[in-house]
């Protein structure tokens, strides 16, 4: 590889992922020939970034495409365009070989603790199997690394040859976490990791996510579909609409002074307990359209309360309405042409 | 029978240890496998228990009927051979061809599904095309080509069974795998940068031995009936040697005269067939984690 080309694939930046217009798009095949008809597109141009040790809280309904995202960043699934930057070197592109070094950095904690352990395997060997494949430390280090690991996660270390199985959803989502914990990554991808927890255990996992996050120095992208649940977790807030980020802004600035009109919906739908506080919920007409056939120019429209003439014909462009040092980008045209 | 039963661990209880606590608690399956058990004793300790060689004639003591005195509890055949003797020596062959079968049939199947089932695409496609040509050729046809042109020797009974019976067990194996891969914990195992071959060593086929285990049993006696079929149409053993088959084939053309050279060998086919039988759906509810629900 020479020089320039190597330059190509690394990016000086301070942050530790960078994503740059990602898409991914799923061909649909029909007829006899299956030939692509038409493209489902799950991923449709992101930008973003995570620092070193933030937390990214990704929001949106359901089939936006929340979770392809977290898997295209992660490679589990190969984008279709788009490049991912993570510590300034590109990961897209990489063959599976070399690859694996990067994957010792960044890791998934999955939505359903019942489907993501192995039911073959004991809670040790789930747990050191990143160390056995990345052949980190003697055989006794890795033992000594999965005790410490379990008592991270608050679990007792007695607990090390039994089976997922025996373990509740609240208990299997630690030993999820213990694993993607193993490698001591930098970056986790935390794919709905309490939304198939009872809410009881659901504040506790989410504690001990906010832990890792403040002792180890983890950056997290937190996918959820549960604002309140975000609201906990995140720095900054992402909100996503159809395969696009809407609105994107500090924790804070999102839930106070939310600008897209999408995300004004998705906050008035927050349950406030206050019998004295009129809700005033906006609801939505219809559905998610098809990302099949998303709609023409910006992807809300047929659903905005606030479209205009010309929101069914221009794709609004991503504008910064933040106050200095405090960005707050919307893809809006209610925006547009406002300079803050 | 129940491959990976010792899986055994201090305070956890996987998935086998309490899949044989429901199997032991099956009785029919539990009967059925100490049967098994002592058949297969009789069968490997035969020579040693017989007193007769099963290869070894008396004229002067042909087709005497089954008595304790005469030293041949089972009677002789035509020849004055030990029925006893040959039937043990045929129950070994027969169930050493089951099991050599059914082992060849599990390595490749096993091995082709998986990777078929998890590779996914086009090595699938290719793969399971490969499955589909065998499927089409005629059993029967391959298997009597193969003595003409070889001569009967009993490692080809064994080649020719186990090539056949490979191809169900690479479709079984195949569809759970491709249940499988899209499963978290594969995902993870991905994601973790495990090889291929590793993710199919570690997650997938342990994942799957469950199915693999009760087809297993399933496919033990369907191979000693297939060769008990070619010993019936004298494309099996070759004389002295016998299997329990060709027992029964030569007992039926002289069942009216000499009745006991059918039913021994009869006897002895009928049992380990219900034996395997029994113990694969034992195995079959045992393993299926709903069988917990229902209390059995």
């Amino acid at each position: 590889m020479n020089i320039a080309a190597e330059s190509k694939r690394t990016r000086d930046s301070n942050s530790l992922l960078q994503v740059e217009h990602l898409k991914k798009y799923f061909p649909v095949r029909a007829g006899l020939l299956r030939r692509v008809v038409s493209q489902v597109r799950a991923v449709d141009g992101i930008s973003l970034q995570i620092a070193a040790g933030k937390t990214v809280g990704l929001v949106g309904e359901s089939g936006c495409g929340k979770s392809t995202l977290g898997r295209a960043i992660l490679q589990l699934q190969k984008p279709t365009a788009g490049k991912v930057f993570l510590a300034g070197q590109e990961i897209t592109g990489m063959s599976h070989a070399e690859l694996k070094e990067y994957r010792r950095d960044m890791q998934i904690i999955f939505q359903d603790p019942y489907a993501s352990l192995s039911p073959r395997r004991t809670v040790a060997q789930i747990i050191r199997e990143p160390l056995d494949v990345h052949r980190i430390g003697s055989p006794s280090e890795r033992r000594r690394r999965v005790s410490e690991l379990l008592e991270v996660v608050g679990l007792r270390p007695q607990i090390l040859n039994r089976y997922p199985h025996e373990f509740s959803g609240g208990q299997r989502q630690r030993i999820g976490i213990a694993r993607a914990l193993a490698p001591q990554p930098k970056f986790i991808v935390a794919d709905e990791p309490v939304s198939a927890l009872d809410v009881s255990v659901q504040s506790q996992v989410l504690n001990l996510i906010a832990e890792l996050k403040r002792d180890l120095g983890i950056a997290f992208l937190f996918i959820s579909h549960d604002l309140a649940v975000i609201q906990h977790v995140s720095d900054t807030v992402a909100v996503m609409y159809l395969g696009r980020l809407v609105e994107e802004a500090s924790a804070e600035d999102i839930y106070r002074f939310p600008k897209h009109p999408y995300t004004e919906a998705l906050l008035s739908a927050i349950p406030v307990p206050d019998p004295k506080r009129k809700s005033s919920r906006i609801i939505l007409g219809g559905d998610v359209p098809s990302p099949t056939h998303p709609p023409s120019g910006c992807p809300f429209h047929p659903r905005c309360p606030a479209a205009m003439g010309i929101c069914s014909d221009v794709p609004p462009p991503r504008t910064d309405q933040g106050g200095p040092g405090r960005p707050h980008y919307v893809s809006c045209h209610l925006y547009n042409g406002i300079e803050s | 029978m129940n491959g990976g039963g010792e899986n055994i661990t201090v305070g956890g209880r996987s998935l086998w240890q309490s899949a044989g606590e429901r199997l032991r608690r099956n009785k029919a399956a539990t009967f059925s496998l100490w049967l098994l058990i002592l058949f297969v004793v009789l069968v490997v300790a035969g020579p040693w228990l017989a007193q007769h060689d099963y290869t070894q004639t008396n004229l002067s003591l042909g087709s005497t009927a089954p008595s304790l005195a005469g030293g041949h509890w089972f009677g002789t055949d035509a020849l004055g051979r030990d029925v006893l003797a040959r039937t043990l020596a045929g129950g070994r062959i027969s169930l050493l061809v089951g099991l050599v079968a059914t082992l060849v049939s599990l390595l490749i199947g096993v091995f082709w599904g998986a990777v078929a089932g998890y590779c996914g695409g086009r090595v699938d496609a290719l793969m399971m095309r490969f499955v589909d040509l065998l499927y089409a050729m005629p059993f029967m046809f391959f298997v009597i080509l193969l003595m003409v042109v070889f001569g009967r020797n009993i490692l080809l009974i064994f080649a020719a069974i186990g090539a056949m019976n490979w191809l169900d067990m690479a479709r079984i194996v195949r569809g759970q795998t491709i249940s499988l891969r899209h499963r978290e914990f594969i995902l993870a195992a991905t994601l973790m940068g495990a090889g291929t071959l590793t993710i199919i060593a570690r997650h997938v086929i342990p994942n799957l031995l469950g199915v693999v285990v009760v087809y297993v049993t399933l496919t033990i006696p369907q191979v000693m009936l297939v060769e008990s079929f070619l010993s019936y149409l004298g494309l099996g053993v070759q004389e002295p040697l016998t299997s329990t088959g060709a027992l029964v084939n030569q007992g039926a053309l002289e069942m009216e005269t000499a009745p006991w050279l059918l039913v021994f060998p009869a006897l002895f086919l009928a049992g380990t067939l219900f034996c395997f039988n029994f113990i694969g759906d034992g195995l079959r509810d045992a393993l299926d984690p709903k069988s917990d629900e229902d209390g059995r």
